[in-house]
Parts: structure tokens; C-alpha cells; sequence
């Protein structure tokens, strides 16, 4: 650990902005990217050898690839030699003094949400000393986890210390070559979590990025790789409900999840990054690739996903359902709000024998935004006795949004049974007059309805994350109905 | 406090997409009283009702409504209800995922907010609900489903005049609630009204049919037709409706 905070220590200092590069030395490239670029991080980060030569084997083949343009989204192409690839960690000089110089609408939001006083200098980019309460709590997790044997980390620290678990598993579920995005991450990627759970173990405690010492600067391509050895049971957390400062437009995060025999993941989302501005300016692009495989046999994968920040969100949690009996799940609430787009779903990969998968996809958009399901459930010969259950449902506020199913199944195994359910609403007259003639006032009245309308979803999150993205939805939704 | 009335309807017009609906109707309903509104489809019975609650999509062009010695009209809908005016809706809309409970908690707490009372304690709340749903021998289960979520249109009914019976309202207007219901659940909702009637609070209720009023005997009946109060009397009316129809008084308002 300490060698890491040394090393990232190193890369902080002297870090400024391009344009302002110093020296050759220094730890920021100019913006652009070739060869030299992904050999510089991977030697700044003292990479093994195994792993640089998969970082060139990606770019090699990121060169030969174009972007994806069959996603429901509007967006501009998007300058990739404009991005500097090793500015990640940003120097502390950069964030506002004080949270008197924060944006007034961000305290807002912290306060509507009740982010505790200490954590809104944090999540805001303030330069402080990184001395909080959640160092210590921080710090007796990590004595409870190793008493387990559980390791967590961020990735550069496993690729230092668990060289062999990275190089067994690194891409074994999202390829170098999976898609432009995921290419791209694989050859300049940060950093990341790491998770292993040891066989037959129980983590003791929900895991969460959010106590993991160092993940604030772990900038655009973060890599998260978790692995679930045989008959271990894991739960993890990513993300805050708070909106957290950052000032990268595009992120292209991958996320790889392991489960060996009967093993368990249960992975939940909160996103809530800058959706831009009521009139559509400026928010992140987020293009994640996340991928679980149900590698050994009676595995579990479960995703679930709030998705409420972003310009754009591009994303498909999936699962390789590739041992028998093996589970999957998708349970998901995206909500586009302003001029927001999210081209967001699953796709089900059934391969073993007996598979079973459920997807339950709340999609809601309010404004102009503009809200799209896309998902594959595909059923491979070998999976006789398949089974996929699919739920699809949008709800519109408002009369500029709109809502859009594409729906793709794939079916080469006669005893499969594939069931698909979609609905399209609108809040009506109806439900609103009659909550308001019980006396609610019309914004919670619309809360309370698009909270039961997510119930499905929601009651899959653990329980304070349920009730903060709760109210995360009512904050996001604020003015959206008339 | 019998001298000023509860409600004071007069010359109420009303219209719906340009159409006269409500042609100057007058209704005063005095403390403790119990009004039954009739006559036939379309005649502006449940208009009268949704006008009163407040709901959208009506124009309201002339005449005036005093509740409480307030001008209704100038409130918004959760004004009204958190004043003590309440509509049991003829069809209760389904809110899935909402849980049955959780609207009806919200609901009191609205009410109590206005009366400068703190918000009920969860174990008060839960042994006020069941009390009354007892009375209307609902099954607890409900409590926790969704609102109105698949239930019967009895149940529905009944769910209405729970949420009544808990929400104590001054000013019950019910519309239609018996009808659809077979004799043993009409029963349980005029049990309901029977349970709330007090000096201090008034129902309207609205209803095609005799027989509820056999179990609610009301203070006076009105018959709106065309828009208008054709004729107000006593509960003897009812039972004359009930023999002759509606033909007779639109004729002699005819002529």
C-alpha cells in the first residue's frame, strides 16, 4: 500500500494541465497517443512485462478499429488525440480552495441529499488533506478483509503484489480486442479495484469504492477486475449518489467479474456524473463495458444499475452464462433528464446447460431526454433448458422525451423459453390528481410514483443504497413535471 | 356553528372543452349532513364532484363555492384535501409499486402537518389502519400491495371509504362509490359513512340508485339533470325516483 501512495504521491507532484508541460520528465504527456504513450505509463506504473505487451496488443488493435455508431445517441465525434493519457492523477493544486468557491448548485445538491459536511469538500474536489474519518474506517476494513483473506485493492498495487491472479484473469472476460472503447482502456488504462475472494469465503462486508483509500484520482480509463473463487460470496459497491467533481468528458471504464463454482457476485451502480447543463452543455461520456462470467458451475452474477448522471451513458452490463445452472441478472433504473441520452441494457449469453437470466430494465425520461434498451439474450445449443425472463419498462414525463426498446434474442436451443415483456406510460392525470386530492403535494406525488414504478430495481440495491438513490431519483427529477 | 353552512355552492357553471356541463347549479350542505346527489348519466353528478376536488381540465365560468367560509375554488387540489374535503373516486386509479400503506401514511401525515400535528408513529399508525380495516373487513394483506393494484372493484371501493375512515375528512364527497357492489360490501361502505357521521361532518353523496340511501338515510336528495338542481326534498324523493324515474321531472322542468 505505501508504496503505491508513494508512487502516486511521485506522479501528483509537478502534475500540471497540458499546455503547461514543463519538462520531458514531467508525469503529464502532451495530449495525443502512439506507442511511446502506452510504454510510458506502463513503465511510470513499473508494469511486468506480460502486461505491457497486452497494453501494445490492444493499441495495435485499437488503431485498426473505428468507433461504434449503432447506438441511439447523438454526439460529436469525439477527438481521441486530444486527450492526454497520463494526466490521471491531477495535482491538488487544481480544485478549488474552499467549498466557497464551489459551484452554489453542487452544495445544493449535497444538501438535498445530506452528503455530511466533511464528505462535500471531498466529493468537490477541495484541496484538503486527505485525513477523514473514512481513513480509519477505512483502514479497520482492511484488517477485517484480511483476517478473510480477501483482497482489495486498487489494480496497480494487485499487479504489483498478485502479478499471477492479473495475468491468469486480466481479459479472459472483456478481450483486448471486445470493442473500441474496451480496446482503448485495455491499452492506457489507470487504474481500478481489484477484488479476490478466496474459495468457500463469505466477504464479511459489503465492499465500496467509496472506502477504498486512493480510488478519488483514478481518472477516465479505470479497470476493475473482480474474481470470485469457488463457493465464495462477494457484494460491491461503485459509486456515490453525491455528483462527484471531474473534469475528464470522456470516461471508458471496464469492469471484469469472475465467478468460479458456486460462487456469488452481486455488483450495484450509483452514477451520478455532471449530466451538463439544462441546456445540454458540456456532462461526461461514459462508455463502460462491463462483463461478468458465470465461469463455474451453480454461479451467480447480479448486476444492478442506477444510472442517473452523464450527457451520455453507453453501457451494457452483461453476463456469460457459461457454467450449468449458472445465474444471471440485470436490474436497472437510468432516468434522462435535459438533454440527456443513455443507450443502456444487457445482454445474456447462455451457453451452459439449465441457465436461468432476468433482466428488469426502468428506463425514465423527462425533458428532452432521450432514454434507449438495448439488449441481446442469446441461447447457444449447448444451453438446453435455458431459461431468460425480460421486463422492460419506460416511463415519460413530459412531452419532448422519448423512450426506445430494441430488443435482440437469439434462440439455437428448441428447449429454451424465452419470455420478453415491454410497457411504455406516462404518468397520468389520473395517479397524480388522486395523490394530490389525498393531500401529497404534486412533487412528491410524482416522486412517490416513479419510486413504486423503480421498486423492482430498487429492492435489489442494499438497503442505504436503496433509500439514497431513492432520493437521488426525486433530486434528479426535480422540475422535470409541470 | 349550524348557521354558516359547510359548503355553499352558487350558481356553479361550469364547462369542459367549451361544452356547458354545470349550469348554475346551487347546494348548501349545513354541518353533520348527509346529501345525496342523483339522477341520470350524464347530468354533471361526478363534474360537480371532480370541480369541487379540484381536478384539472374544467373551465369554471361563473358562480362561486364557499368551504369553511373559504373560496374553494381559489384552492389548489392539496389544499382542499388538506383542509378536510375528500373525493372517494368513483374508478381508483392503480399506482403500481406504490405500496397501499405507504400512500395512506403519507397521506395522514399531510393532513397532520396542516393541523400543526408531528407526523404519526409507525407503531400508531399500523393499529389505527388495521382498526379501521376491520371495520371494513379488508383484508390486511392489502395494506401491503400495491395502490389498488389488481384489486376487485369491490375492493377498490372499499379501499376508498378505508382511506376515509382514516383521514377523517369534514367534507366526504363520494362518488358512486356503491356502484358495482353486491349487497353484503354495499353494506360495509354504508357502515363506513354510518361509522364518520358526526354533527360536525357533511356527506355528498353521489350515487345512481335507492338502495344505498336504505342503509345512509340522507338529510335531503337533489336531482341534477342538465346541469342544473331540478329538484332538492327530503329522502323521500329517492324512493319516488326509485319508482318513477327521471322522465316525469325532466318533463315538468321542460315545460
Amino acid at each position: 500500500m505505501s508504496d503505491a501512495r508513494s508512487e502516486i504521491d511521485a506522479l501528483v507532484s509537478g502534475g500540471y494541465r497540458h499546455g503547461f508541460v514543463t519538462s520531458i520528465e514531467s508525469d503529464t504527456v502532451p495530449p495525443g497517443l502512439d506507442e511511446s504513450v502506452v510504454r510510458l505509463i506502463s513503465r511510470k506504473k513499473g508494469e511486468p512485462q506480460f502486461l505491457l505487451d497486452w497494453r501494445l496488443k490492444a493499441y495495435a488493435h485499437w488503431q485498426k478499429q473505428r468507433e461504434p455508431n449503432w447506438a441511439h445517441l447523438r454526439l460529436g465525434p469525439i477527438d481521441f488525440n486530444d486527450i492526454s493519457y497520463y494526466s490521471a492523477p491531477r495535482s491538488k493544486n487544481d480544485g478549488p480552495k474552499s467549498l466557497a468557491d464551489v459551484d452554489p448548485k453542487l452544495l445544493e445538491t449535497y444538501e438535498k441529499l445530506g452528503v455530511p459536511l466533511h464528505e462535500r469538500a471531498r466529493l468537490a474536489g477541495v484541496a484538503v488533506d486527505a485525513v477523514f474519518d473514512s481513513v480509519s474506517v477505512a483502514t479497520t476494513f482492511k484488517e477485517r478483509l484480511n483476517e478473510a483473506g480477501v483482497i482489495f485493492c486498487p489494480f496497480s498495487e494487485a499487479v504489483a503484489k498478485h502479478p499471477a491472479l492479473i495475468e491468469q484473469y486480466l481479459g479472459t472476460v472483456v478481450p483486448y480486442t471486445d470493442n473500441f472503447y474496451a480496446t482503448l482502456n485495455s491499452a492506457v488504462f489507470s487504474d481500478g479495484s481489484f477484488v479476490y475472494i478466496p474459495k468457500g469465503v463469505r466477504c464479511p462486508m459489503e465492499l465500496s469504492t467509496y472506502f477504498r483509500i486512493n480510488a478519488a484520482k483514478t481518472g477516465q480509463f479505470e479497470r476493475t477486475l473482480i474474481i470470485a473463487d469457488a463457493g465464495s460470496h462477494v457484494s460491491y459497491l461503485e459509486g456515490c449518489t453525491a455528483p462527484m467533481r471531474d473534469e475528464n468528458q470522456l470516461h471508458a471504464a471496464v469492469v471484469e467479474l469472475v465467478a468460479l463454482d458456486d460462487a456469488q457476485i452481486k455488483y450495484s451502480t450509483v452514477q451520478n456524473w455532471y449530466p451538463g447543463d439544462a441546456q445540454g452543455r458540456g456532462g461526461i461520456y461514459n462508455f463502460v463495458t462491463k462483463r461478468g462470467e458465470c465461469r463455474g458451475r451453480n454461479s451467480r452474477i447480479s448486476w444492478t444499475q442506477v444510472e442517473t448522471g452523464s450527457a451520455i451513458t453507453w453501457k451494457y452490463p452483461s453476463c456469460v452464462l457459461r457454467g450449468a445452472n449458472s445465474v444471471g441478472e440485470f436490474y436497472s433504473v437510468a432516468t434522462t433528464c435535459n438533454y440527456q441520452q443513455a443507450d443502456t441494457g444487457t445482454k445474456m449469453i447462455h451457453i451452459g446447460a439449465n441457465t436461468r437470466s432476468t433482466i428488469v430494465s426502468k428506463g425514465i425520461s423527462a425533458g428532452h431526454g432521450q432514454n434507449t434498451y438495448r439488449g441481446l439474450v442469446k441461447v447457444f445449443p449447448s444451453a438446453q433448458g435455458a431459461r431468460n425472463f425480460t421486463q422492460c419498462d419506460s416511463l415519460l414525463l413530459g412531452g419532448t422525451c422519448g423512450a426506445h426498446t430494441f430488443p435482440y434474442v437469439e434462440v439455437r436451443n428448441p428447449s429454451a423459453i424465452v419470455e420478453h415483456e415491454a410497457s411504455t406510460s406516462r404518468i397520468s392525470e389520473d395517479q397524480l390528481f388522486y395523490c394530490l386530492q389525498r393531500g401529497l403535494s404534486s412533487e412528491d406525488a410524482v416522486n412517490m410514483i416513479v419510486a413504486g414504478f423503480c421498486r423492482e430495481v430498487f429492492k435489489e440495491l442494499p438497503m442505504e443504497f436503496a433509500v439514497e438513490a431513492q432520493k437521488l431519483l426525486a433530486v434528479s427529477l426535480e422540475g422535470a413535471v409541470g | 356553528m349550524s348557521g354558516e353552512p359547510l359548503l355553499k355552492v352558487e350558481n356553479l357553471q361550469v364547462s369542459v372543452a367549451g361544452q356547458p356541463v354545470l349550469r348554475g347549479v346551487n347546494l348548501t350542505v349545513l354541518r353533520g349532513e348527509v346529501h345525496a346527489i342523483m339522477g341520470p348519466n350524464g347530468s354533471g353528478k361526478s363534474t360537480l364532484a371532480h370541480v369541487l376536488a379540484g381536478r384539472s381540465g374544467y373551465q369554471v365560468t361563473g358562480g362561486s363555492v364557499r368551504y369553511l367560509g373559504r373560496d374553494l375554488l381559489a384552492l389548489a387540489p392539496e389544499e382542499r384535501a388538506r383542509a378536510g374535503l375528500f373525493l372517494g373516486f368513483q374508478y381508483p386509479v392503480e399506482i403500481p409499486g406504490v405500496n397501499n400503506a405507504y400512500l395512506l401514511k403519507a397521506a395522514l401525515n399531510a393532513m397532520r402537518r396542516e393541523r400543526g400535528q408531528s407526523e404519526i408513529d409507525a407503531f400508531d399508525f399500523l393499529s389505527l389502519v388495521k382498526a379501521r380495516m376491520q371495520t371494513m373487513q379488508i383484508d390486511e394483506a392489502l395494506l401491503s400491495r400495491g395502490v389498488n393494484e389488481g384489486f376487485s372493484g369491490g375492493e377498490k371501493k372499499r379501499n376508498e371509504i378505508l382511506q376515509m375512515l382514516v383521514l377523517e375528512p369534514i367534507l366526504a364527497l363520494l362518488d358512486e362509490t356503491d356502484s358495482g357492489l353486491d349487497i353484503d360490501a354495499l353494506k360495509l361502505v354504508a357502515r363506513g359513512i354510518n361509522t364518520l357521521r358526526s354533527p360536525e361532518r357533511s356527506f355528498v353523496l353521489v350515487t345512481h340508485y335507492q338502495r344505498l340511501l336504505d342503509h345512509v338515510v340522507p338529510d335531503q336528495v337533489h336531482v341534477l339533470a342538465r346541469g342544473r338542481v331540478l329538484r332538492s326534498a327530503g329522502p323521500e324523493l329517492a324512493h319516488e325516483l326509485e319508482r318513477r324515474g327521471y322522465d316525469w321531472l325532466l318533463e315538468q322542468a321542460a315545460a
